[in-house]
């Protein structure tokens, strides 16, 4: 495919690895901030190729993982109401809530179905006007906009059996909660280029500022990630600490103008709480006023479920590299990949699940 | 507890990337059961065996090979559900007639008669069902099979997809060979037969809700001439597998794991076609999990590799062959890539079903 092959080539990737070696000189440890760059760089084996010097800290940026299991409890709840088709992203259908998931709710009777655009889910409300059609409205600024069109698209055809249930998160306010934490080893971020593609890059000049941290916005493909570490180290090893635009071909500094103006329309921004991290400030959006009566939270009136996180989970230190997944007391015994108790176990690609594959494997080789 | 702090070194296991874990231990059936991955393999393991107690007897093959008065067959059956019951390169009906004909050729049968049983939903029209029909007949006149048995049932409107098939197959393994996946042995050469991810990427682009323009249309087929022509190079074949369900990722694992061996591929040496990467990228799955119909797996000795993979070449259903792999020593159990990149990874066995990635 165009503009993907090109950004995978082997010779290329190893210049850059060779660019990364040439210019370190010491140990630094920089975020990807977003799941979906965590999936390239070990999908593709990358932290395996750059100096040991350079360690790679898996960020909060996974939709799936960081949505909380009070959010996913409400899940639960409306979808096992006979009256409502509930739709969803394929991969939240396996994220376990307290005592189930979406999957088992559909072997269940409930009416479940996976959808790859949120705008699927208005024609089927269109198309069963006797059902209630409620979207799984999760993820950062990158799925915000079509979720935002599709709650303006209910309101202007005038769609009334169809809810949003929103649990929308944004990265500037994780990234100064990372930062914020006292023992915080972050020394640099790479930006999630997706989400730089919605929102532009405005909101990071204050962070680089305030924290003192060089922030290089990134792409996926292994060439744009290798990039984006080669620009970052190179920041830190002169003393720089600026906004960088390694994804140039996808971002712009204004974003996407248009998607932006319809997330002002229908969102506002609140506090939100993240799975393994607890609360953040400011960390998401809800329904603006004017689309109130299109939230599932509120037509279901599932607000009074509140779902208390594990007191024993450190995810929130794992996740900013404070402790190792195996200094957590709960890790391998109450805390497994298939009885997770926090973020960074609920993702196989968070640490906590890597390092239980990984001593896995160690008995194995044993 | 042992050191964990050199993980950089390790492989990490990211290949059945889906954020979440399924809860596994659903008191219910689950669609992930019926995905050819871990859950299916949990269910056969934990309620299926239990259940049949001493009755079962059952190896690890897609096929039973047993003897009778001196002949050695092979028996196997499969069900097919598929949604569309017809997509780009295919109907149901191709599938029931070359999915029993496979699973007989990877144990080295020459497939002789076949059992065909529809079950049939309430309202379906006549005009598909003679379609799908009509498709058996082709695929089994094409594979030189015989349909000399079957079963008609129909359900209520709402209990089955149109049309669910069953059929189950007889036939003789040739004599020179033994082929099962224990055999798989350390050097052993891993050659697939052609282009994976094919089929999974021509029924997900017409499947409702996720339609999307390609080229790509599946590649069900009959594998028995080619089997036979890798047989009649005279090379000892040890393990034959078609990966279906879970791709050559979930083949790969069954069969290092029940010959506990490792097996190590690297990843450049696939034989992937541009419309299915792109597709999988796309929807953020791994061609490597995506099923095919049409291809095989073969483990064979490092020396007899040559001549396999040549005749393997020389025969239609083998053009694009190629030597993805090797068995070897370490990580027993467990399949391993190299990365186009100079990395490696697990390759592991999907969970349940496959799902778009949210991002």
């Amino acid at each position: 495919m165009k503009y993907l092959d090109e950004f995978s080539d082997p010779e290329l990737a190893g210049r850059l690895v060779d660019q990364i070696k040439a210019v370190t000189t010491q140990r630094w440890a920089i975020m990807e901030v977003c799941g979906g760059q965590t999936h390239s760089i070990i999908r593709h084996g990358i932290d395996q190729l750059l100096p040991d010097e350079i360690e790679m800290i898996h960020g909060p940026g996974c939709p799936v993982c960081v949505t909380p299991l009070e959010m996913i409890d409400k899940a639960l709840e409306i979808a096992s109401r006979p009256d409502v088709v509930f739709c969803s992203f394929g991969d939240m259908l396996r994220v376990p809530g307290s005592a189930k998931d979406l999957f088992r709710i559909k072997s269940e009777g409930g009416d479940i179905r996976v959808v790859y655009s949120p705008l699927d889910a208005l024609t089927i409300a269109r198309d069963n006007p006797d059902k209630q059609v409620v979207f799984f409205g999760i993820g950062f600024e990158t799925t915000a906009p079509a979720n935002a069109m599709t709650v303006y698209q209910a309101k202007r055809l005038g769609i009334p059996n169809f809810s949003l249930l929103v649990s929308h998160v944004l990265v500037p306010p994780a990234i100064a909660a990372i930062m914020e934490s006292p023992t915080c080893r972050v020394q640099a971020f790479l930006a999630a280029g997706h989400v730089c593609c919605v929102m532009g890059t405005d909101e990071y000049p204050e962070l680089t500022e305030k924290y003192r941290i060089p922030i290089v916005v990134t792409g996926f493909e292994p060439l744009d990630i290798l990039e984006g570490i080669r620009r970052t180290v190179i920041q830190l090893e002169s003393g720089r600490h600026e906004l960088e635009n390694a994804y140039p071909r996808a971002v712009q500094a204004s974003g996407n103008l248009p998607a932006k103006a319809m997330l002002q329309d229908v969102f506002e921004v609140t506090d939100r709480s993240w799975r393994g991290i607890g609360m953040i400030p400011q960390s998401g959006w809800r329904l603006a006023p004017a689309y109130r009566e299109y939230d599932a939270e509120h037509r279901f009136s599932v607000t009074g479920i509140h779902t208390a996180e594990s007191q024993i989970c450190r995810s929130g230190e794992v996740l900013q590299g404070m402790i190792k997944p195996h200094e957590c007391a709960a890790f391998g015994k109450e805390c497994t990949p298939r009885n997770p108790l926090g973020a960074t176990m609920v993702s196989s690609e968070g640490a906590c699940a890597a390092y239980y594959l990984y001593r896995r494997l160690e008995v194995t080789h044993a | 507890m042992p050191d964990v702090s050199g993980e950089r070194a390790a492989p990490i296991d990211v290949e059945s990337w889906v954020c979440p874990i399924p809860l596994r231990d659903s008191p219910n059936i689950v669609m992930g059961h019926g995905g050819g991955g871990a859950m299916s393999g949990e269910l056969i393991e934990h309620l299926f065996l239990p259940a049949f107690g001493p009755a079962a007897d059952a190896g690890m093959g897609d096929a039973a090979v047993f003897e009778v008065n001196g002949a050695r067959l092979a028996f196997s059956t499969d069900s097919f559900v598929v949604k569309p019951l017809v997509f780009p390169g295919g109907t149901i009906g191709d599938l029931a007639v070359n999915g029993t004909v496979n699973d007989l050729a990877m144990a080295g049968a020459r497939p002789l008669v076949m059992s065909t049983a529809f079950i049939l939903e309430e309202g379906t029209a006549l005009d598909e069902i003679a379609h799908v029909a009509q498709a058996v007949g082709t695929a089994a006149l094409a594979a030189g099979v015989k349909l000399v048995t079957g079963d008609t049932k129909v359900v209520d409107s709402g209990h089955g997809d149109g049309v669910f098939i069953n059929t189950a197959g007889i036939g003789i393994v040739d004599e020179r060979v033994d082929i099962r996946p224990q055999r798989a042995a350390l050097g052993d050469v891993v050659i697939v037969s052609g282009d994976i991810g094919v089929h999974g990427v021509a029924v997900m682009s017409c499947r409702e809700g996720l339609e999307f323009a390609t080229t790509v249309a599946s590649d069900t087929a009959p594998l028995h001439g080619l089997v036979a022509a890798m047989i009649d190079t005279g090379a000892d074949v040890h393990v034959l597998r078609d990966p279906t369900r879970g791709g050559v990722a979930a083949t790969l694992n069954e069969i290092a794991k029940t010959a506990r061996i490792g097996v190590a591929l690297d990843e450049r040496a696939f034989p992937i076609p541009a419309e299915v990467r792109d597709a999988c990228g796309l929807l953020g799955l791994d061609p490597l999990q995506v099923a095919n119909e049409g291809k095989l797996l073969a483990f064979v000795a490092p020396e007899d590799a040559d001549r396999v993979l040549a005749a393997m070449r020389d025969h239609p259903l083998g053009i694009r062959a190629a030597v993805i792999g090797r068995c070897v020593a370490d990580h027993p159990g467990m399949v391993v890539a190299r990365t186009a990149l100079g990395g490696t990874r697990v390759v592991d066995l999907p969970i349940g079903e496959q799902l778009p990635r949210i991002c």
